[in-house]
């Protein structure tokens, strides 16, 4: 027997219908010198580093370096051209396609009004330079970068996971990585607590805290299926009375005559 | 320091017996003034701080991760939980990247109504703001009445959308629903009242000599450092830089109504302050402005794009072919173009991005998250050094940190 396929690289969801025959269209890409300040911007860079690629979308313009530059430019860009905000900064997973993961990082400069993206391409296992002397925001910009992709930052004064527990194995939001977690992730607590030799012990039935069984009998009842604490589960139902002798005692005082029903909140 | 053992009880909140004297203590994650999930250590000497590292993942879900699984009209209700103090900004933030990426013209009444409520939750985020901030600092007579005229506010998000808290009240290409009767009225009562109940807060708080003690020259951000971490909204202007995102890139019809961005020089916590009440004051100038907008906009609430939006309800129960659409739109989602856009818009908090990569699917390829108060977390450590314990409260309060945006 053969065993199901399942793609490594890629864990995500898959649409469960695709049109073999659709072609999406492209959000239009825009020719730099449109735009004078952004032509102008480019023509610095260009004199100075080497530019792979560049085009306005959707306002904003993107422009392609060369992956060692990242700080050489990033340093241009805020003392020559003005862009003094470093809004965002991530990556973008492509290790399925090309092996490689995308960087990008999203400034502003409040000065021109005007926002540029600047992205350049590494190999996955490959190092690239903190930012976060330049700008400072970087610091836990990369730190999350870090976290999420295993992007790996040089030169970073506190190079640690932010979002994840420190001991937390593979990065998340590597498209490898399943929605629901791992194997790693589903016994991370009892590891934690007990440790890993409480695995067999404990079993996979009770790792999660939050399960909820229906034939626990201890922690739960099924309502019109209650029975006597720690017995068997039956499936007969049970007529329950919810009300106490007598009536509620609340209830009970409220005079109906005198109550008043108000037109809006005062 | 002491060791974490396992099923050992150990002392997690101090550490003494360091060689320099100085004392390391955890500030939260549990604690009420750290708003949320905020694990602070914190290093003293005596009670001044001299160390500050947040550490901060304790409410993260995987937002992002969650959106490269589900398609864009799936994550709408996902990004309430956000900034959950003022959930329609989220809504709409979201929202307007993926109109920005579709390209979609929206309906002037949808966008007459998304600045009403966009605005009443500016407001009801900067009223919650103050109320839990004037807490922090010993004000609880604040606490009482802010949360009163909050309530108000909430009163007509419930009575616009059902919700109080999550709102989910603006969707990819317009809003769900038109207003409801006599919600202007209600709004515009609301409105009217305000005004005199910030005098109020004003009145309790500008010349209070304790309010002034704990607050003037207390967490002074200075521009470069704003610029350098990435500050926005209020923090931004509070260090007297003017940038509000609606009045320089503007969206909906910000361009056309008539309203000031206040500006601090002071660059200290109280210089925030007033600026927070000089901002709902603001917002109430807009909604005054967008009220009388309204009344001269066609009824349409939803783009037309019948590649992306469905139908409006009397079309998708009349025609089939409408129906058809609904059904595939639903089942299937929208498949916007392959392209990337980032877009910014002013939450209460400040700059509120979404960057959307599509690759021509039904699920964004990645989708990151910007939220203001991520990068204000982290000015943290640079702002707490030199400041006592007792200002740590003050400062944390100040900077209107939500921990659903900071973890997502």
């Amino acid at each position: 027997m053969m065993r199901k396929f399942t793609q490594k690289k890629n864990a995500q969801k898959k649409p469960y219908y695709t049109d073999r025959f659709w072609v999406a269209p492209q959000v239009p890409k825009e020719e730099v010198s449109s735009d004078e300040i952004f032509a102008k911007d480019l023509e610095e860079l260009k004199s100075n580093f080497d530019i792979k690629d560049a085009y306005i979308q959707r306002g904003q313009l993107v422009v392609y370096i060369g992956a060692n530059e990242n700080v050489e430019v990033l340093t241009f860009l805020k003392h020559k051209l003005e862009y003094n905000f470093l809004s965002e900064l991530s990556a973008i997973d492509w290790l399925e396609k090309s092996g490689e993961f995308e960087i990008f990082y999203q400034l502003l400069s409040t000065s021109k009004r005007k926002r540029i993206r600047i992205k350049f391409f590494i190999k996955q296992n490959r190092e690239i330079r903190t930012v976060s002397n330049i700008y400072k925001s970087a610091d836990w910009g990369e730190r999350e970068m870090y976290d999420m992709f295993g992007v790996i930052i040089t030169g970073h004064h506190y190079m640690k996971r932010i979002l994840m527990p420190e001991d937390w194995y593979d990065h998340p939001l590597k498209k490898s990585y399943p929605l629901h977690g791992d194997e790693e992730a589903s016994w991370y607590e009892i590891d934690k607590i007990f440790g890993k030799e409480y695995r067999d012990i404990i079993g996979p039935e009770n790792r999660d805290s939050s399960r909820v069984d229906e034939n626990d009998t201890y922690n739960f009842s099924r309502i019109h299926h209650e029975v006597p604490f720690g017995e068997k589960p039956s499936s007969e139902i049970v007529e329950t009375d919810y009300q106490e002798d007598g009536g509620v005692f609340l209830v009970k005082s409220l005079k109906k005559a005198d109550s008043v029903t108000l037109k809006e909140r005062p | 320091m002491q060791k974490v053992n396992r099923l050992q009880p150990f002392f997690e909140n101090l550490a003494f017996e360091r060689e320099d004297d100085t004392m390391i203590i955890n500030f939260g994650p549990q604690h009420p003034s750290s708003h949320g999930q905020l694990r602070l250590i914190l290093e003293l000497d005596g009670e001044l701080v001299t160390k500050a590292v947040p550490d901060i993942g304790y409410l993260h879900r995987g937002m992002e991760k969650m959106a490269e699984n589900m398609i864009y009209n799936e994550f709408l209700p996902t990004t309430d939980r956000m900034d959950y103090i003022a959930a329609t900004s989220n809504n709409y933030g979201f929202a307007h990247a993926v109109e920005k990426l579709l390209d979609l013209e929206i309906p002037r009444r949808a966008q007459t109504i998304r600045m009403m409520l966009l605005e009443l939750n500016r407001i009801i985020s900067h009223l919650f703001w103050l109320a839990t901030h004037a807490l922090d600092v010993g004000a609880m007579t604040i606490f009482l009445y802010a949360f009163r005229e909050r309530e108000y506010a909430m009163d007509l998000m419930e009575d616009y959308c059902g919700a109080r808290l999550t709102h989910s009240a603006v969707r990819i290409g317009g809003v769900p629903l038109d207003l409801p009767q006599n919600w202007i009225t209600k709004l515009s009562k609301f409105i009217d009242k305000l005004p005199s109940d910030i005098a109020d807060y004003e009145g309790l708080l500008d010349q209070n000599r304790i309010w002034k003690m704990r607050l003037e020259g207390v967490g002074v951000i200075t521009p470069e450092m704003a610029q350098s971490w990435g500050c926005s909204g209020p923090s931004l202007r509070g260090s007297g830089i003017a940038w509000d995102i609606r009045k320089e890139e503007p969206y909906e019809l910000y361009d056309e109504v008539d309203f000031d961005v206040p500006v601090s020089t002071t660059c200290d916590s109280y210089g925030r302050y007033k600026l927070h009440m000089e901002e709902m004051r603001q917002s109430i100038r807009i909604i005054r402005q967008v009220i009388a907008m309204y009344y001269e906009t066609e009824p349409e609430i939803m783009a037309h794009a019948p590649q992306y939006i469905s139908a409006p309800k009397e079309q998708i129960m009349t025609q089939n072919y409408s129906l058809m659409q609904h059904f595939v739109l639903v089942t299937q989602g929208m498949r916007p173009p392959v392209g990337e856009v980032y877009v910014a818009t002013e939450s209460p908090k400040g700059e509120l991005g979404f960057y959307i990569n599509s690759q021509g699917g039904a699920y964004p390829y990645r989708l990151k998250l910007r939220a203001p108060s991520f990068w204000h977390t982290s000015l943290l450590q640079e702002l707490l050094p030199g400041h006592y314990l007792a200002d740590v409260v003050t400062i944390i309060g100040n900077l209107n940190i939500v921990f659903g945006e900071i973890d997502r």
